[in-house]
C-alpha cells in the first residue's frame, strides 16, 4: 500500500505548474495517425494510460467492459501477424468486437479504393478502423474521409505510432525515465516508419537519439529531426542506454540499396562481441520479426539484455490505451455536437 | 460555475472521531480483522481506506491489507462527462477469493461509482461478501445501493456539492458543502 502513499507524496511535491499541466492533459483527437503531431503532454498521457492497462492484462480476468458495444475493424493492406494480433487482443481485452479484413481476400482485389472501402466499413456502424497501408499518408487520408476513429498501424515509410509508443513504454518501464537517455536506432533508417515514429516520440520526450546505418540507408537531412547520425555501429553503441535494432526489410524491394545480407551482419549486426564495448546493462530492442544472423545474432536476441518479448506484451497495453483514448474522444466530440444541435432548435 | 461555501460539516477532530467510530463498527460487525480486506475507490476513498486500516490496527493489533480501485474503465458515462477522467492503476496485490471485502468511498451519491466498483471487484475473484463504508451519504440515489457503514448522513439539494478534503490529497482535513450560485 506504500505505492499509493508514494504516489500521493509525489503529487504533493510537484510544483503547481506541473499539476496544472497534468490536469490539462486531455485527449481530444478522434484519430491516432502519428507521433509527429502530438505534444509531449499527449505522449505522456498515452504512456500513463498504458501503465494502467498493463495492470489489467496481468489480472486473472484480463478484460474490462470499457469498449463494450464498440466495433473495431483491422484493415490491413500489408501482411502482418504481430501488429494485427496485438490490436485484436487489445480490442478484445476492452470488450470490443473485432473484425479482421486483409486485402488479399477482399474487394480491394477488385479495384475498390481505400476511401470507398473505408466508407463501406463505416456503413457497417464500425467505431474504430485500424489501418495499415503501403502508402505514406494513407491513414490520414482515410481519417479525413470517415467519421469513425482511425488508428495508423503503419503507413508506408511514414509512421508506425503504436510501435514507437510501445518501444518508449518499454524503455520507460525498464529505465524509469526517457529524459536524458541515449537511444540508438540501428538499421534501415531510410525505409523505416518505426524509426521515424521513434525519433519523433523520443526527441519530444527529451532523449538523445542516434541513428546508425550504412550511408545509403540514411535519408538525406535526417539531422533536421534532431538526431545524431553515424555509420559506425560501435560508435552508436558506445554510450547508448538502449539500442533499437530494426529489421532489414527485404520485402520492400530495396535489395540493391545495401550490401548483401552477410556483409550487413558483419558490419552492422548486433553481436555479443559488439555489446562488450557498450554499457553493461544496455537494453536491446527489436520491433520484430527478427532476422537472426542478419541484423542481430541469436545470442543477443535471446540474451539477458534483450527485452524483445516484453515489447510484445507492452504492445497490448499501449494499443489498449490508444483504442480507449480515441474512442473516448470520439464519444465526447459526438455528444458535444449533439448538445450544440439541440441548442440550435 | 460559481460555487460558494455553504456550511462546514466536519473539521479535523470531527473526521478522526467519525473514522474511529466506523473502524469500531466494522470490527464489531465482522468480529475482528480475520479475512478482512479493505478496498478504497480512488482517490479519496483510497486515502480513507488506508486510514481506516490504520485505526483497525490500533484497535485490534492487526492491519488488514488495503487495495486501491480505479473505476474509470467500468464507468457508464465515459461519453457524457465534461472532463475526461485519466485512467489510473488499480492495485489489489492480495487474493480476494472468499475474503470479507470492505469497500470504502468518500461520498455516496447516485450509487453509480459503487456499481462500477462492485463490477470491478468481482473481476478479481469471488469474495465472501462486500460491505460498503462511506464517510458521507448525501442521498439522491439512482440505483438500489445502500451503505453498511455511514460516517454522516447529510441531506443535500441537487444544486449543492459535498467536498471531502483530506490531508494526504488536499493538505487539510475537512468536509464542506458548496452551493452553486448560478
Amino acid at each position: 500500500m506504500s505505492l499509493l502513499k508514494e504516489e500521493l507524496q509525489r503529487n504533493m511535491n510537484k510544483p503547481e505548474a506541473d499539476k496544472a499541466s497534468l490536469k490539462k492533459a486531455a485527449w481530444v483527437r478522434k484519430d491516432l495517425l502519428g507521433l509527429q503531431e502530438l505534444s509531449r503532454e499527449e505522449l505522456e498521457l498515452i504512456l500513463s494510460t498504458a501503465e494502467s492497462f498493463k495492470e489489467v492484462i496481468s489480472r486473472e480476468i484480463k478484460k474490462v467492459p470499457t469498449l463494450r458495444g464498440k466495433t473495431v475493424v483491422n484493415l490491413f493492406y500489408e501482411p502482418s501477424t504481430r501488429t494485427r494480433t496485438s490490436f485484436e487482443v487489445a480490442a478484445k481485452r476492452l470488450s470490443a468486437d473485432v473484425i479482421n479484413i486483409s486485402t488479399d481476400s477482399s474487394s480491394v482485389r477488385k479495384g475498390e479504393t481505400l476511401i470507398d472501402t473505408g466508407k463501406n466499413i463505416e456503413a457497417l456502424k464500425v467505431d474504430i478502423i485500424v489501418v495499415r497501408h503501403n502508402y505514406s499518408g494513407a491513414a490520414a487520408m482515410l481519417a479525413r474521409n470517415v467519421h469513425a476513429s482511425v488508428i495508423n498501424a503503419g503507413d508506408g515509410w511514414h509512421e508506425h505510432p503504436t510501435q514507437a509508443l510501445l518501444d518508449i513504454f518499454t524503455l520507460k518501464e525498464k529505465l524509469g525515465r526517457i529524459e536524458g537517455l541515449n537511444v540508438s536506432i540501428v538499421g534501415d533508417i531510410a525505409h523505416s516508419r518505426v524509426a521515424r515514429s521513434n525519433i519523433w516520440g523520443l526527441t519530444k520526450l527529451g532523449a538523445n537519439v542516434t541513428v546508425c546505418a550504412p550511408p545509403l540507408l540514411i535519408p538525406v537531412s535526417i539531422e533536421e529531426m534532431g538526431v545524431k547520425v553515424t555509420s559506425d555501429v560501435e560508435e552508436a553503441l558506445k554510450d547508448a542506454d538502449a539500442v533499437n535494432v530494426l529489421r532489414m526489410q527485404f520485402e520492400r524491394d530495396t535489395e540493391n540499396a545495401f550490401p548483401r545480407q552477410l556483409e550487413y551482419f558483419k558490419n552492422y549486426g548486433i553481436t555479443v562481441d559488439r555489446l562488450k564495448h557498450a554499457k553493461k546493462n544496455i537494453l536491446v530492442m527489436h520491433p520484430g520479426p527478427i532476422n537472426r544472423g542478419i541484423e542481430i545474432s541469436s545470442e543477443v536476441a535471446d540474451g539477458a539484455n534483450s527485452v524483445i518479448l516484453e515489447q510484445v506484451t507492452n504492445g497490448i497495453a499501449v494499443r489498449m490505451a490508444a483504442l480507449f483514448l480515441v474512442a473516448q474522444a470520439h464519444d465526447q466530440l459526438r455528444s458535444k455536437a449533439r448538445t450544440r444541435g439541440a441548442k440550435k432548435i | 460555475m460559481l460555487m460558494k461555501e455553504k456550511s462546514r460539516i466536519m473539521d479535523k477532530n470531527g473526521l478522526v472521531r467519525t473514522l474511529t467510530r466506523m473502524a469500531h463498527e466494522i470490527l464489531e460487525k465482522n468480529k475482528g480483522t480475520e479475512d478482512l480486506v479493505i478496498v478504497g475507490v480512488r482517490t479519496r476513498g483510497a486515502v480513507l481506506a488506508e486510514r481506516l486500516a490504520a485505526l483497525m490496527e490500533d484497535i485490534d493489533g492487526y492491519k488488514p491489507p488495503v487495495g486501491v480501485l480505479d473505476i474509470t474503465l467500468y464507468r457508464d458515462d465515459l461519453s457524457s462527462i465534461a472532463q475526461q477522467p485519466v485512467v489510473h492503476k488499480t492495485e489489489i496485490d492480495f487474493d480476494i477469493q472468499d475474503k470479507k471485502v470492505i469497500l470504502v468511498d468518500d461520498v455516496l451519491y447516485t450509487g453509480r461509482t459503487i456499481r462500477a466498483a462492485l463490477d470491478e471487484i468481482v473481476d478479481f475473484g469471488r469474495p465472501l461478501f462486500i460491505q460498503l463504508a462511506v464517510l458521507l451519504d448525501r442521498g439522491h440515489r439512482e440505483l438500489p445501493i445502500r451503505a453498511d457503514y455511514v460516517g454522516k448522513n447529510i441531506p443535500t439539494s441537487l444544486k449543492e456539492t459535498v467536498e471531502v478534503r483530506l490531508q494526504e490529497t488536499d493538505g487539510v482535513d475537512e468536509v464542506v458543502v458548496m452551493e452553486n450560485m448560478e
